[in-house]
């Protein structure tokens, strides 16, 4: 395609989308208003089902195909960097050099909140039904809390306590796991994603019913997944060297 | 409510400006997290915690990681 044709065809698109845009925001009910037809009916729904947490009614009952396509493209993200981030012919890899510097303040407060920030991390994925939260969000916090080892000076610590090989599994489980439950709940409950658990009581930490299985099929994933993305950059940032340049 | 939502925006606006402003990519990751902790704090006074919580994890603690040890890669390519 010439130059001119792709740039007459982005101008018309361009175009088609700013007006699409415009129309949307014209129509959508005013910033803090008091009209929310889609809170009136999302709220009710919520708590028909028994979660305190309306967003992760949404994420996790209403709308959960969105988020199995949501997860589908975190997993296939982390493929993806495993793949191109994986050590290259001309490329070593050598075990790092011992700690780097790091200030005495800093290792403090990597050890002091590793363990505060981990059970964040398990608190946010399993009360995602009842808090703000859920297991994208307590994924994230597990994933990444794991680092301030790193962040303490201590990369090998960070490789013995991070089992790659277990970790790919889990993110594979994690997912997986979302798409069987979706395939049980269509025949369950006549629906993929439809409700399998009893609901429980509303506010207890078992209730819900399918959205805190689900959510926490999220977290294993998004977990696993975070962690595993970092390990491919922390390996070619801190281990991988081209041949030629030794 | 919307004083403290036109503070946080406004915050917002000028943390976009400042990494933007940013010319060393190493020093950009740093106002890119100090950003995302600003925007986390606009969804919170939008009440919407559970997007400021995905934007902490991501915004402020995945991505300038990742650009930084991109960044330190490609130094050391050099």
């Amino acid at each position: 395609m010439s130059r001119n044709a792709r740039l007459a065809m982005f101008g018309l698109a361009g175009a088609g989308a700013a007006v699409m845009f415009v129309v949307a925001v014209i129509a959508m009910p005013h910033f803090g208003a008091t009209h929310h037809p889609y809170r009136d009916a999302a709220l009710p729904a919520a708590v028909r089902h028994a979660t305190a947490n309306v967003v992760s009614s949404v994420n996790f009952d209403l709308r959960a195909f969105d988020t199995l396509g949501e997860e589908t493209i975190l997993l296939a993200s982390v493929i993806g960097v495993a793949v191109l981030l994986r050590p290259a012919e001309d490329e070593t890899e050598r075990q790092p050099l011992g700690r780097g510097r790091t200030l005495e303040l800093t290792r403090l407060m990597g050890y002091v909140f590793l363990p505060v920030t981990v059970m964040i991390g398990f608190i946010t994925v399993a009360h995602g039904a009842l808090t703000p939260g859920g297991g994208f969000q307590g994924g994230v916090v597990l994933g990444t809390g794991i680092h301030l080892l790193y962040v303490a000076g201590s990369y090998r610590a960070l490789e013995r306590v991070r089992p790659e090989r277990a970790l790919e599994g889990g993110e594979a489980l994690g997912a997986g796991a979302f798409a069987c439950f979706g395939v049980a709940g269509a025949f369950a409950a006549a629906a993929f994603l439809g409700n399998l658990l009893p609901l429980g009581t509303f506010g207890d930490l078992f209730s819900s019913g399918s959205v805190l299985l689900l959510s926490t099929a999220v977290g294993v994933e998004v977990a696993s997944g975070v962690i595993v993305l970092l390990a491919q950059f922390l390996r070619q940032a801190l281990q991988v060297r081209e041949e030629t340049q030794e | 409510m919307t004083a403290l939502i036109a503070v946080a925006l406004s915050l917002v606006a000028l943390g976009a400006v400042v990494v933007v402003m940013t010319d060393d990519p190493a020093r950009q990751a740093v106002t890119l997290s100090v950003f995302g902790l600003l925007m986390a704090a606009l969804f919170l006074t939008l009440s919407a915690p559970d997007v400021a919580l995905s934007q902490i994890g991501v915004g402020t603690a995945i991505v300038p990681l990742m650009v930084m040890l991109a960044i330190r890669k490609i130094r050391s390519r050099r």
